[in-house]
C-alpha cells in the first residue's frame, strides 16, 4: 500500500493520544494503512476494560470510604472527650464537601495531604496519626491506571472514546468523598464495558451508578407520596432527572417539558446507594428504596409508565436511549468532538441514521466515523484538549508516570482538571474553549517546564519525525533545526500546529 | 514524563479553580474616558451561573406565603442570624452585610422578580440567553455587553498586566476585542523562544498566533504580588482575590473601563442552607467581592456601577431535599457609586398559589434587558435604538428602565 503520511497523523492525533516515541514506529505503522490502524484497535477483545490488581470495585471501595469516614468521626469524638486534646480537622479529602472549594481540591489534586488545623485552636499535641486518607489514595491510584493505559494504548482510539463519553456522562470529584472515591471506578464500570457496546446499557449503568446518584443528588430524592414521603421532612429532586434528558439523551431541545423532567424524577425515585450499614442492600451498591419510591403510574413524554418498581425507571430509560432526538444529539456531540466544531451535515446523518439502525451501537457509531471520508479529509482544525495534550507530551516522550501527581497540576492548570468539569455538561468542547490567549500562553509556559528536564540523549529533529514523520511542515521543521537549544528545540515541537492540531 | 517534568508544578505551585471565577475586559478605553468633563464611568458585569436563589437572597419577608414556602431554609426578620431589614417588606441575606450597608448609603439597589426572556429551565440554555443578550437561546457567538462596546468610540488600548482569561464569559465575546486576566502560577516561558514560536504560528497557524500573541504581550506587565494566587482559601477567597485583581486593573489610569465576571457554583439542588450554610457562604463571597471593588477602585467607585445577574431563579418552594430546584424570577442587584440606590426595585407579583409562575416558580414582573438598557443608556450613553436592535436585539418593547444612575 502506498504510504499515507497526513492519514497518518490524523489516524494518531484526530483518532488518538498521538505517536509514542521510543522504538514504537507508529508513524510508519499508521502510513501503511491509517484507517486499518485506528480499526484495529476497535478489533481486540474487550479493549476498553481496565482491570489492574489493586483496583477495586465500586462496592468495595464505598465500603472503605465508610469504614474510612466512621474512623474519622470517632477519633474526633475521641479527642473531644479527652481532656487536653483539641479537635483536630480531618484530612482534606474527608472535608472536602463543596464542589466550589478550589483551595481543598487542589489539596487532593496535588497530594498536599498537610493537616489542616483550626485557624484559632491551639496547636494539637504532637504525633497524633491520621487514618490513612483512602480517598485520596484510591483517586491518585484510579488517575495513575488511567494515564498509564492512555499512555502506553496503541494509538489510543479506544482511550480516546473512553475519555469522550466519560465526559458526556460526567461526574465531578469536587462534589465530595464518594465522587473523589468512586471517580474512578465509575468510568471503569459504568463507561468502559460499553464504549464498544449499546448506549443503552451505558445509559443504564450510568444512571444506576452510586457516583452518579450522589454527583446529581438523587440518593436524596423521595417520591412525596412514597412511604417515606410521607413520614419524612424530604421529598422529591429532579436534578439528575432533568440532566438524564438534557445532556445524557434527548439534548436540550430535544422535545421535552417540565412536567416530563418532574415525571421522570417521580420514576427515578427510590434509585440510590446502600450506606454503611447496608439496611436497603450491600453497602455501596446501588439499591432500589421501594420505600422512597413514588407510587404509581407516570406520563414521560406522551407514555404511560405503570409503577413497576425499579423496572420503570428502566423502561423509561430504554425508550430515552431509542428516541430519535437522542440519536442526533449524540451524532452531532460525537462528530463535534473528533471531527470539527461545525461538522458537515452528510456526516451527521449518516452517523444518526446509524445509531438508530442499530438500536445505539456505540462500536458501530465508531466504525461509521472512521469509515466516513469526511473524518479524514475535514482539515486538522481543532486544537488538543488539555489532557490529550499532556498525555500525548508523556506518549512521546516514552515516559510511564509512576505518579499523576504532575498529571493533576497541568490539569488544573490548563483549566481541565481530571475528573472534575465545572458542572454535569462536562468539560467544553471546541476551539472556542481552548485555542484561547491565556490558554496557549500557559501552554507555552508548560512545554517549556517540561523541556528543561529533556535528557541530552533525545534529539528533537527525530522527535519531529517520530510525531509527524513526512506530514511535518519544512517552517516546522526549520523551526526546530534553528533552535538555540534542545530544550527549546523541544518547547517549540510540543507547542507546534503538527503537535497542537487535530 | 516522570523525568521532565518541572518542580515547579509541585504542590506548592496553586492555580485558581480557573472554571469558577474569571475576568474579562474590553481591550479600549472608552473614548469618552479621556473627554475634559471628570466623568469617568466603570461597568463591571457579574454572572452568577448555576442559577441564584433570588428568594433566598433578598427574601420578601412581608408576603405570607414566603416563609412556608421557604420551609427549613427560609429567613426570618427577628432572632439570630435575622435577615437585614432593606425596608418593610424585603430583608437581605445576613451573608451580605457589605451590600446591605451600601444600599443603607443609596449606593446599592435590588431588582426583584426580574428575568431573561428565557422560560425554560436549562443552565447552558439560560445562560447563553443572559449573556448572548438574544431573546432565545442558540446564539453564542457574541454577548450584549461586547455589542454594547462596539457602539461606544474606541480610545486608547488599555495596558494594564490582563491577559485573555482561560475563557471569556459569552457576555463579553464578540468583535470588540477584549482583554482579561486569571490568577494563574507558572514560570514563563523565555522570550526567546515565544518569538520563535510566534513566527512558525504566523506561518502555518494564524489563529494560533493571535491567540498566543496577545496571551504574551499583554500578560508581560506584572500585576504585582498581591495579585498572585494564595495558598488555602476557599470559593469564597477565590470570588474575593478575582474581585481584588480586577478592581485593581480597572482602578488604573490607562486600565479597563468595561468588564465582565463569572463565579459558578449557585446551583442549590440540595442542602442549600438558610442564614447558614452553603448559599450563605457563597453569597459571603459575592459580598466580599463587592466590598473588593468599592476598595479597590476607590475615587473611580464613585463613577462605577456593578451589575450582578444570573441565568434565572430556583423554585418558590423549597424541594424534598432542603434545596431549590430550576425556576424562573430571581434578582438582579446593582451596586456602585454611581447608583440611584437605597431601593428594592419590583412589581412584586406575590407567592400565593395563583400567582406563582407554572404553579411553582417567583413569576417574573420585569425583563432583565429594561435593566440592562437603563443602565446602559443612562451610564455609557449608548443609544436606546442601539440598545433594541444591535445590544438586545428585537427588544424594541422593552423600554429602559429610568432612574437606575444616580
Amino acid at each position: 500500500m502506498a504510504r499515507d503520511p497526513q492519514g497518518a497523523l490524523i489516524a494518531l492525533n484526530r483518532f488518538g493520544f498521538g505517536a509514542r516515541g521510543g522504538a514504537s514506529g507508529d508513524i510508519v505503522n499508521a502510513a501503511s494503512d491509517p484507517r486499518g490502524f485506528v480499526k484495529a484497535e476497535l478489533a481486540r477483545p474487550n479493549a476498553a476494560l481496565l482491570e489492574l490488581p489493586g483496583l477495586q470495585s465500586t462496592t468495595e471501595l464505598g465500603q472503605a470510604m465508610f469504614a474510612y469516614q466512621l474512623e474519622v468521626k470517632m477519633a474526633r469524638e475521641a479527642a473531644l472527650k479527652t481532656p487536653g486534646l483539641v479537635p483536630v480537622e480531618a484530612p482534606p479529602a474527608a472535608m472536602d464537601k463543596k464542589p466550589e472549594a478550589p483551595a481543598n481540591m487542589n489539596n487532593a489534586m496535588t497530594g498536599n495531604t498537610t493537616m489542616t488545623v483550626q485557624p484559632d485552636a491551639p496547636k494539637p499535641p504532637p504525633a497524633v496519626a491520621l487514618p490513612p486518607n483512602v480517598v485520596q489514595k484510591t483517586y491518585r491510584a484510579e488517575a495513575l491506571a488511567r494515564i498509564q493505559r492512555a499512555t502506553i494504548a496503541e494509538g489510543g482510539f479506544v482511550e480516546r472514546l473512553v475519555v469522550f463519553w466519560s465526559n458526556h456522562f460526567c461526574i465531578s470529584a469536587g462534589k465530595g468523598d464518594p465522587a473523589r472515591m468512586w471517580a474512578g471506578s465509575f468510568e471503569r464500570e459504568a463507561i468502559r464495558p460499553y464504549v464498544l457496546g449499546k448506549f443503552a446499557d451505558m445509559l443504564k449503568a450510568v444512571e444506576q451508578h452510586p457516583a452518579m446518584l450522589f454527583f446529581l443528588d438523587n440518593q436524596q430524592s423521595i417520591g412525596p407520596n412514597s412511604k417515606a414521603g410521607e413520614r419524612g421532612k424530604r421529598g422529591l429532586n429532579e436534578n439528575l432527572a432533568r440532566e438524564i434528558m438534557e445532556l445524557h439523551t434527548l439534548g436540550v431541545g430535544g422535545g421535552y417539558t417540565q412536567a416530563d423532567v418532574t415525571s421522570l424524577a417521580r420514576i427515578i425515585t427510590g434509585w440510590t446507594f446502600a450506606g454503611r450499614e447496608g439496611k436497603i442492600g450491600t453497602p455501596g451498591s446501588f439499591a432500589f428504596n421501594a420505600n422512597a419510591h413514588e407510587p404509581g403510574p407516570q406520563q414521560l413524554l406522551g407514555k404511560t409508565y405503570d409503577d413497576t418498581g425499579v423496572t420503570q425507571g428502566e423502561a423509561a430509560l430504554a425508550d430515552l436511549a431509542r428516541h430519535p432526538s437522542t440519536a442526533k444529539f449524540i451524532a452531532r456531540k460525537f462528530a463535534q468532538h473528533f471531527v470539527a466544531d461545525a461538522p458537515p451535515p452528510a456526516l451527521l446523518a449518516r452517523l444518526e441514521g446509524v445509531f438508530r439502525k442499530t438500536d445505539g451501537d456505540l462500536k458501530a457509531l465508531a466504525l461509521a466515523l472512521l469509515d466516513s471520508n469526511e473524518a479524514w479529509q475535514m482539515p486538522m482544525a481543532k486544537l488538543r484538549t488539555p489532557y490529550e495534550y499532556l498525555i500525548s507530551t508523556g506518549r512521546l516522550l516514552a515516559r510511564i508516570p509512576e505518579d499523576p501527581g504532575r498529571y493533576f497540576a497541568g490539569l488544573q492548570t490548563l483549566g481541565q482538571p481530571l475528573w472534575t468539569p465545572p458542572g454535569p455538561n462536562g468539560f467544553p468542547d471546541g476551539n472556542a474553549a481552548w485555542a484561547v490567549p491565556e490558554g496557549m500562553k500557559l501552554r507555552l509556559d508548560l512545554a517549556a517546564q517540561i523541556s528543561t528536564r529533556l535528557p541530552d540523549s533525545i534529539d528533537p529533529r527525530e522527535m519531529l519525525d517520530v510525531v509527524a514523520g513526512e506530514a511535518a511542515s519544512s517552517e516546522t521543521r526549520q523551526t526546530i533545526a534553528r533552535a538555540e537549544t534542545r530544550q527549546q528545540a523541544l518547547t517549540l515541537l510540543l507547542m507546534s500546529p503538527e503537535f497542537q492540531r487535530r | 514524563m516522570d523525568c521532565c517534568e518541572s518542580r515547579m508544578l509541585g504542590p506548592t505551585r496553586r492555580s485558581l479553580l480557573l472554571s469558577g471565577a474569571a475576568f474579562a475586559a474590553w481591550a479600549y478605553l472608552p473614548k469618552f474616558a479621556r473627554a475634559a468633563d471628570a466623568r469617568d464611568p466603570r461597568l463591571v458585569v457579574v454572572i452568577l451561573r448555576g442559577a441564584l436563589d433570588g428568594l433566598a437572597t433578598v427574601a420578601p419577608l412581608g408576603d405570607p406565603d414566603y416563609a412556608g414556602l421557604h420551609g427549613s431554609i427560609a429567613l426570618a426578620k427577628d432572632g439570630p442570624n435575622a435577615a437585614i431589614a432593606l425596608d418593610s417588606f424585603f430583608g437581605m441575606h445576613p451573608a451580605m452585610p457589605e451590600f446591605a450597608r451600601m444600599y443603607r448609603d443609596k449606593k446599592a439597589a435590588v431588582v426583584h422578580a426580574v428575568a431573561t426572556s428565557y422560560r425554560e429551565r436549562s443552565h447552558f440554555d439560560g445562560q447563553d440567553v443572559l449573556e448572548s443578550g438574544y431573546a432565545g437561546p442558540g446564539r453564542v457567538q457574541s454577548g450584549w455587553l461586547n455589542r454594547a462596546i462596539e457602539s461606544l468610540p474606541r480610545g486608547e488600548r488599555v495596558s494594564s498586566g490582563l491577559a485573555i482569561g482561560p475563557t471569556t464569559p459569552l457576555v463579553l465575546r464578540g468583535a470588540a476585542p477584549t482583554v482579561g486576566w486569571a490568577p494563574v502560577n507558572l514560570p514563563n516561558a523565555a522570550d526567546d523562544t515565544a518569538m520563535r514560536l510566534m513566527q512558525l504560528y504566523q506561518d502555518r497557524d494564524p489563529a494560533l498566533a493571535t491567540a498566543l500573541s496577545q496571551g504574551l504581550k499583554l500578560d508581560k506587565i506584572a500585576v504585582g504580588d498581591e495579585m498572585k494566587p494564595k495558598g488555602g482559601g476557599n470559593a469564597v477567597a477565590a470570588m474575593r482575590q478575582v474581585a481584588r485583581g480586577a478592581a485593581k486593573l480597572m482602578a488604573a489610569d490607562d486600565g479597563p473601563r468595561i468588564a465582565a465576571l463569572a463565579f459558578d457554583g449557585w446551583d442549590t439542588h440540595a442542602q442549600e442552607g438558610g442564614p447558614v450554610g452553603r448559599l450563605a457562604q457563597l453569597l459571603g463571597g459575592l459580598d466580599g467581592a463587592l466590598a473588593e471593588f468599592e476598595s479597590g477602585l476607590g475615587a473611580h467607585w464613585k463613577d462605577t456601577i456593578v451589575v450582578v445577574a444570573t441565568e434565572f431563579g430556583r423554585t418558590a418552594k423549597i424541594n424534598g431535599t432542603a434545596g431549590t430546584d430550576h425556576g424562573t424570577g430571581t434578582i438582579a442587584l446593582l451596586a456602585g457609586g454611581a447608583v440611584e440606590g437605597g431601593r428594592v426595585i419590583a412589581d412584586w407579583p406575590g407567592l400565593a398559589n395563583g400567582k406563582l409562575y407554572e404553579a411553582r416558580d417567583l413569576a417574573p414582573t420585569t425583563d432583565l434587558r429594561a435593566i440592562l438598557k437603563g443602565v446602559l443608556h443612562d451610564h455609557l450613553g449608548i443609544s436606546e435604538r442601539a440598545l433594541a436592535e444591535r445590544v438586545f436585539p428585537d427588544s424594541g418593547m422593552v423600554k429602559p428602565a429610568k432612574g437606575l444612575v444616580g
